[in-house]
C-alpha cells in the first residue's frame, strides 16, 4: 500500500466513524447509515483496487477509471452544495419569520392619535 | 379619507431617522419604522419622533425589514401603504405623490422613479448600477420599469395582502416587480427626486453588494 492509499483509507475510516456516531445519536436513519457505509466502502475499494473503477468505467462507457471517480465526485459535491444552499435558505426564512412575529407582537397605534 | 401608513426600514440610521419620521408624518396618518436590529439608538429616536416602532431582534436585511413593514402596516389597518428610506434620500412630498396616485384608482402599485424627470443629483455609478438592475429585472420578470431599484413605492391594501416577500436583502426591490407581474397588479410610475447627501452615499450599497444581489435574483429564479 502506498502513502496516498493509506491516507485515503484512514480518511474514509474517519468518514465511516462519523456516520456511525451520528447514527448512534439518532441523527441518521438506518437507511442513511447504509448509504454512507456503501459510499465509504466504495471509496476504499476503488482506492485499494483501482481496477474496480476501470470496470465501472467500461460499464458506464466512460474512458478511464480515474475519470469515473472524478465525475462521480463532482456530481456528489454539486448535490451536497445544492442541499446545503437550500437548507441555508430555509433557515434564513425561518429566522426572518420568527424575527417578524416577535417584532410585530405588540405594536399598536399610539393612543393619542393625530 | 383612507388611512395612509408609511413604512420606513432603518438600519443604524440614528442620525437621519428623526427627520425622516417627522417628514413622513406630514403626509401620512401613521409612520411605522422597522428597526432592523440596529446597534445604535434608531428605535428610541424613531419612537420619540412619533413613529410606531417594530424592532427586529437581529438584522435580517432590507427585504426582511420591508416584509415586516408591510405585515405591520396591514395589522395597523392601513388602506394605502408607502415605503421610503431612512437615510434622507426620499422627500415626503414624493411619498405623497405616490400615495395620491393610488387614490386615483387605476393602479395597485406605484414605483417612485428617479428617471422620469431627471432632476436630482444621481451619481454616474449609481445610474449604472440602476440600469443593470433594470436590465436584469426585465430579463428575469419580463417587465421594464425605469427604476427597478427604487426604495420609494406605494401600494393599496389589497396589493400588500397579495404580495409575498421572500428575499431577505437588496434583491427585494426586483422581487416587488416580480410580484406585481405574477399577481397581475396594475403598475404605475411617478417621478421622484432622489437626494444624494454625503451621508446616504457613504452608507449606500457597494458594487459587491450589487453582484450579490444579482446572484441571488438569478438563483431564486432557478429555485422557486
Ligand atoms: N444597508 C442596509 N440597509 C437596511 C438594512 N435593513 C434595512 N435597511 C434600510 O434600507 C434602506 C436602504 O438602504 P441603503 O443602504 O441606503 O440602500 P441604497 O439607498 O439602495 O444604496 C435604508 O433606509 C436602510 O436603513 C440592512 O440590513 N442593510
Ligand atoms: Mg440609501
Amino acid at each position: 500500500m502506498n502513502a496516498i492509499q493509506l491516507v485515503l483509507v484512514v480518511f474514509s475510516c474517519f468518514g465511516f466513524g462519523a456516520a456511525v456516531a451520528r447514527f448512534r445519536r439518532g441523527r441518521l436513519s438506518r437507511a442513511q447509515l447504509l448509504i454512507w457505509s456503501l459510499l465509504w466502502a466504495g471509496i476504499v475499494a476503488v482506492v485499494l483496487r483501482p481496477e474496480t473503477a476501470s470496470f465501472l468505467a467500461r460499464r458506464l462507457g466512460v474512458g478511464r477509471g480515474a475519470d469515473v471517480v472524478v465525475y462521480l465526485a463532482v456530481a456528489a459535491l454539486f448535490y451536497l452544495q445544492f442541499r446545503l444552499f437550500s437548507r441555508l435558505e430555509d433557515h434564513e426564512r425561518q429566522i426572518t419569520a420568527l424575527t417578524r412575529e416577535l417584532a410585530l407582537k405588540d405594536i399598536k397605534e399610539p393612543p393619542h392619535g393625530r | 379619507m383612507e388611512k395612509r401608513v408609511i413604512v420606513i426600514p432603518a438600519y443604524n440610521e440614528e442620525r437621519t431617522i428623526a427627520e425622516a419620521v417627522r417628514g413622513a408624518l406630514q403626509v401620512a396618518d401613521l409612520v411605522l419604522v422597522v428597526d432592523d436590529g440596529s446597534s445604535d439608538r434608531t428605535s428610541e429616536i424613531a419612537a420619540s419622533s412619533g413613529a410606531v416602532v417594530a424592532r427586529h431582534a437581529v438584522n435580517r436585511g432590507l427585504g426582511g425589514a420591508l416584509g415586516t413593514g408591510l405585515a405591520g402596516a396591514l395589522r395597523l389597518g392601513a388602506d394605502l401603504i408607502a415605503t421610503m428610506d431612512a437615510d434622507g434620500q426620499h422627500r415626503p412630498e414624493d411619498a405623497k405623490r405616490a400615495l395620491d396616485r393610488l387614490s386615483a384608482g387605476d393602479a395597485d402599485f406605484v414605483i417612485g422613479s428617479r428617471m422620469l424627470e431627471r432632476k436630482g443629483n444621481m451619481p454616474v455609478r449609481r445610474r449604472l448600477a440602476q440600469l443593470l438592475g433594470n436590465a436584469l429585472t426585465f430579463l428575469l420578470f419580463r417587465r421594464w420599469v425605469s427604476d427597478s431599484q427604487s426604495g420609494l413605492r406605494a401600494m393599496t391594501r389589497a396589493a400588500a395582502e397579495r404580495i409575498e416577500i421572500r428575499s431577505s436583502r437588496m434583491e427585494v426591490s426586483s422581487e416587488f416587480v416580480k410580484e406585481v407581474v405574477d399577481k397581475r397588479l396594475r403598475l404605475a410610475e411617478v417621478p421622484i427626486e432622489a437626494v444624494y447627501t454625503a451621508y446616504s452615499l457613504s452608507k449606500g450599497q457597494s458594487f459587491l453588494v450589487g453582484l450579490q444581489t444579482a446572484f441571488k435574483l438569478v438563483l431564486h429564479k432557478l429555485l422557486d
